[in-house]
């Protein structure tokens, strides 16, 4: 057993029903890294994050997090170290400070409106403090989404496709910001569909097909040298999805 | 507009009767909704954004509430109270608390329907997002609900009109006793009984009044509410 992960997962499932989305023997992610996972859609990317933020509980299987053996209740303090930004950034009715303090004022931080509003600056929208959310444009919104997550400085960062649908400028935006959280010890779990933003943000990069992870490599190796035929056919655009 | 001026010289006349029966009939209903707001607003919530065995049978019981003709809620209150009954000794059959009691029952499946349609209306990529954001259950239905605050005073709208407008069941719990139990509506049916029609009808027009009073301060607030949701 490896000390130093974060998460461990052992023999975990995900059923829907009859359907087996997930399928995932054993997988380690270590404390401050950045994994990308890739793989087509409804290969069971987003159950996975949504495991590993504690909003699903596993049919089977052990999910170990921060040395803690997990059941189907997680313990709010457990709960807190990990948050997710979502595709689609689901923002509150209220204005774009309220959506970044919401969760300091969730956990009673003394000093809400501050941090806050460091948090919205670093993501280059403090400017926009006092607009209404509903106001914000896409990439404004993710920008807030992203900042919402990092002001509670939380261990681990689960991103499910945080630039699907935004221009370049806002893309380079979250990136920079994404690079800048793990630099300071945030570990990131990045779920994208851009194997190019994959290569130029992860240490270590997994594929994943039917609910399963074929391939997880160091970034370089899973480009350069990977083992599954499968995973040569999705870097070289082969594989249709 | 005799009965315009009538019901002018029963208000600013200082008609004291007059006043007594407004006064009544504003804390009944007043009451009553208070109370099933803080029973209806948490459950309507419950039953909206959880799960649990016997739900439809619940939303089914609910929506049956929400059309209850009054005059049987009425009679079962007044069953219920009556001295033989299992609540008789509390002593409250025609006494205001009686008529609170038939209101509750009424309002309270209104307040609960439409608070339970109102969350169930808010994104529920919002509150998967607000879990993730490290919200206890708590926390996430108290989100939940203001991000449906404009509903959940619909809710409040509906209940207080149900019941304020609401003849039978207090007219055969309370007894429309002068100075103890009678309210607009009850004074209404009585003075038309009488014959008193330019009484009842400035009644009337004064229920109206206030129902209108209420609303529309009821919709400021909601507009107030939807500036902030913007």
């Amino acid at each position: 057993m490896n000390t130093e992960s974060i998460y461990q997962l052992e023999a975990i499932q995900q059923r829907y029903g009859e359907r087996l989305v997930l399928d995932i023997p054993s997988l380690q992610i270590e404390r401050g890294e950045l994994l990308a996972l890739v793989g087509p859609s409804g290969a069971g990317k987003s159950t996975l994050l949504r495991i590993l933020n504690f909003l699903e509980t596993p049919t089977q299987g052990q999910l170990r997090f921060a040395g803690h053996t997990l059941g189907s209740r997680v313990p709010l303090e457990l709960q807190r170290r990990v948050t997710t930004v979502f595709q689609r950034p689901a923002l509150l009715s209220g204005s774009v400070l309220d959506n970044v303090a919401y969760g300091l004022r969730l956990r009673r931080h003394p000093q809400v409106r501050e941090r806050a509003r460091e948090a919205l600056a670093a993501v280059g929208l403090g400017h926009l403090a006092r607009a209404a959310a509903h106001t914000l444009s896409g990439g404004e919104a993710q920008r807030v989404a992203l900042a919402r997550a990092l002001v509670i400085t939380p261990d681990v960062l689960l991103l499910d496709e945080p630039t699907a649908n935004l221009d370049p400028a806002n893309v380079a935006a979250i990136e920079r910001t994404v690079a800048e959280a793990h630099r300071r010890g945030t570990t990131i779990m990045l779920v994208t569909h851009n194997i190019f933003q994959a290569r130029r943000l992860a240490q270590r990069v997994a594929l994943m097909l039917d609910g399963r992870i074929i391939e997880l490599a160091p970034t370089e190796t899973f480009f350069e040298t990977p083992h599954d035929p499968r995973t040569t056919a999705f870097i070289k655009g082969d594989m249709l999805y | 507009m005799n009965y315009w001026q009538e019901a002018i010289n029963l208000l600013v006349g200082g008609n004291s009767d007059v006043w007594a029966i407004i006064i009544l009939s504003l804390q009944v209903s007043g009451v009553a909704l208070l109370i099933s707001a803080i029973i209806g607003v948490p459950l309507g919530s419950l039953i909206g954004l959880h799960t649990f065995p016997g739900r439809q049978l619940v939303i089914a019981i609910v929506y049956t509430g929400m059309g209850f003709p009054p005059v049987v809620i009425g009679l079962a209150v007044f069953l219920l109270l009556s001295r033989s009954g299992p609540l008789g000794f509390l002593g409250w059959l025609f006494t205001p608390s009686a008529m609170v009691l038939a209101q509750v029952i009424l309002a309270l499946p209104l307040v609960i329907g439409f608070t339970m349609s109102a969350v169930l209306a808010v994104d529920p990529a919002l509150r998967t997002q607000i879990r993730a954001l490290g919200a206890s259950p708590t926390q996430t239905t108290l989100a939940m609900l203001w991000e449906a605050r404009v509903g959940v005073l619909v809710a409040l709208i509906a209940g207080f009109g149900g019941i304020i407008s609401e003849v039978g069941a207090v007219m055969l719990v309370g007894g429309n006793i002068q100075g103890s139990t009678r309210v607009l509506t009850t004074a209404i049916v009585l003075e038309t009984r009488k014959g008193a029609f330019d009484v009842a009808i400035a009644l009337a027009l004064v229920l109206l009044g206030i129902t209108f009073v209420i609303n529309l301060a009821l919709l400021q607030l909601q507009g107030t509410l939807l500036k902030a949701k913007q």
